[in-house]
């Protein structure tokens, strides 16, 4: 928000920027140079072939792995190299996983209970309540993600997409600005996966969101913006249109054998 | 909605039936057995403390026994000093120690004594756990790492037998505020503070996993990944428990050593840190009451067997442990969960207890 060039140049302000980040693990660069920024609400799709970086790319925002060259700055002014994993969501930037990681012995309103926005050091928590606002809170966002006749379940016993939902929303009870989700839809139904996309597009309103996915059908139908990575690297970013006419892009989804499976959605 | 039976069994209702019966056993039991059972509830306070650290937030500590011995070291320090009016005990004479080390000398006063017995375990506790927890040392790496300062305590405390009283331990108090420790009326008030120090311990803890921050715990336990990237500084709550558990730890110690005479470092070596860990096993690890059972049962057989079956009662003790860990996984509390669903509606009785409890409180 201070940064005001940026906010001059882009009608929204960037919520994220990454200056030429690379993430090394010994001599092998998992993501090089890569440069990338994400305005507010915008629901940007980052694609590309197993390998490519992208879930590192995550890794790196949220504080799971340290990048080692480059800059992330969040919200215009937060640089996040130095802060832990709950400094960086208490800044608001929220992840949710690829497997979905659910507090399985908790209810789904504890899941969203404990996940909500509140003061989470150890002595507050001792003596947080339930206030009637808490419980409102939960309320919608238990109507939000289709779980209100489960809300008294034990999360464990919840269907694989129902657990996905779950965990979106509890990311989302922690009013991120940045909601980063890793292939949200792996192995759900159809049908679920039109609600998962009907709900991505009804948290857009809230927050910005990145979205790592490799179902191609689905990145047409509800992407605004995407990015393709490729061994680490930046291959190309904008609508899906120009991405899907890029050269570059034919190349490394066509060129590669045995890949066909985005070969043919592309 | 529930039978009165399945009502029994919720857990309030069992703690308070164990309580009530603990109060009206000294009328039926001799003074030796009163004081033996006197032993078992110090144990039992104990296996609360490491219930809420193994079974609620899953961190395995096979070490409580230096906390423990803390406090009853500390106690016994106390209970020698004020029965020796002044001298020093037999062991540093032999040494040629005339005068008490400063560390005798600070627990010299009653109240200094006993609130150090809690808060020296807790303190300690508190630094071995930020440095532990902060550099994420966790699971099997963490047991062994308690394991080992186990070892290192035991073996500083006989090195240092000319302080410390070394492998034999400091034992030969005669009297406790005044009293003489060898009356029974002494005894059994001993074997009523130490019910109180359960009901207190018990109903704090429960206040503790009842609340937001139990399912903080729980939630470390099942995901610590997961809460860490809901915002939440998981190591400090780790510290915040094994601290607590460490106090809790301290109280039993102080109350044992009141209640036996003597303290020794074989009493809170490697071998009575795993019996605690199991005591918690048997009764059922995550629903604070069933360890307590568990140690309150296990010692009582321990003595029962070793008393009729001197030769075989090792074997007896061995061969109930299996079946439990066969049959019974989740503990004796497992048994009553599974009473319960016989009789109510199946659906629900599915899950853990923990579970349901927090169903009750987040509906409420």
């Amino acid at each position: 928000m201070k940064n005001k060039q940026l906010v001059q140049k882009e009608k929204k302000p960037t919520i994220l920027r990454s200056d030429k980040i690379s993430v090394r693990f010994g001599g092998f660069y998992a993501i090089k140079e890569f440069d990338f920024s994400i305005p507010h609400g915008e629901l940007h799709f980052l694609i590309g072939p197993n390998g490519a970086g992208k879930t590192t790319f995550l890794d790196a925002i949220c504080g799971k792995t340290k990048y080692t060259e480059g800059t992330l700055t969040f919200n215009g002014s937060v640089n996040l190299a130095r802060l832990k994993e709950y400094e960086i969501v208490r800044e608001g930037i929220g992840r949710k996983f690829q497997a979905p990681s659910i507090f399985p012995y908790l209810t789904v309103f504890d899941n969203l209970e404990l996940a909500m926005k509140q003061d989470k050091r150890v002595f507050p928590m001792l003596f947080s309540r339930m206030k009637a606002a808490d419980k409102s809170k939960i309320e919608d966002m238990l109507n939000l993600i289709g779980l209100k006749e489960q809300r008294n379940v034990i999360a464990k016993t919840l269907s694989h997409g129902q657990k996905q939902w779950l965990e979106i929303g509890m990311v989302m009870m922690q009013e991120p600005n940045l909601l980063m989700l890793d292939e949200p839809i792996a192995g759900m139904t159809e049908e679920e996966e039109e609600k998962t996309g009907e709900l991505l597009l009804e948290l857009k309103k809230h927050c910005s969101i990145i979205v790592v996915e490799h179902d191609m059908d689905f990145v047409r139908k509800f992407a605004e913006k995407v990015t393709v990575m490729h061994g680490g690297q930046l291959l190309c970013d904008g609508t899906m249109e120009e991405v899907q006419n890029n050269e570059r892009v034919m190349e490394v989804y066509l060129g590669k054998k045995g890949d066909d499976s985005h070969a043919e959605a592309l | 909605m529930q039978s009165f039976g399945a009502r029994l069994l919720e857990r309030k209702w069992l703690f308070i039936a164990l309580i009530l019966i603990l109060i009206i056993m000294p009328f039926f039991l001799s003074d030796f057995r009163t004081n033996l059972l006197g032993r078992y509830l110090a144990f039992a306070i104990l296996v609360i403390g490491l219930d809420l650290l193994w079974g609620y937030t899953g961190v395995l500590s096979l070490g409580h026994g230096i906390f423990f011995g803390l406090g009853a070291y500390i106690m016994a320090m106390y209970l020698s000093m004020e029965s020796m009016a002044g001298a020093v005990p037999d062991f540093m004479m032999w040494n040629g120690i005339t005068e008490l080390p400063w560390f005798w000398m600070v627990f010299s006063n009653p109240i200094v004594a006993i609130l150090g017995a809690i808060m020296v375990p807790m303190i300690i506790a508190t630094i071995l756990a930020f440095f532990i927890f902060r550099n994420r040392i966790r699971d099997v790496y963490f047991t062994i790492l308690t394991q080992a300062l186990v070892l290192v305590t035991v073996t500083l405390i006989v090195s240092q037998q000319n302080v410390t009283g070394g492998t034999n331990g400091i034992t030969g108090f005669s009297t406790i505020f005044g009293y003489s420790l060898s009356s029974p009326v002494t005894q059994q008030i001993l074997y009523y503070i130490s019910i109180g120090c359960l009901v207190g311990v018990f109903f704090l803890c429960s206040l503790l996993v009842n609340s937001r921050f139990g399912k903080a715990l729980i939630a470390i336990r099942d995901g610590e990944n997961r809460l860490r990237f809901s915002g939440y500084d998981t190591s400090m709550f780790k510290v915040l428990v094994f601290s607590v558990s460490a106090g809790i730890a301290g109280l039993a110690g102080m109350l044992f050593v009141t209640q036996v005479g003597i303290i020794s470092p074989t009493m809170m070596g490697i071998i009575p840190s795993i019996e605690m860990i199991l005591w918690v096993a048997i009764g059922g690890r995550g629903t604070l009451i069933g360890p307590v059972i568990g140690a309150l049962l296990t010692n009582s057989a321990k003595t029962f067997f070793s008393e009729t079956y001197p030769d075989f009662w090792l074997y007896f003790l061995g061969f109930i442990f299996v079946i439990i860990v066969i049959f019974l996984p989740g503990g004796l509390m497992s048994l009553t969960q599974k009473l319960k669903q016989r009789g109510g509606k199946h659906e629900k009785q599915a899950v853990s207890t923990e579970g349901k409890e927090t169903n009750h409180s987040a509906v409420g």
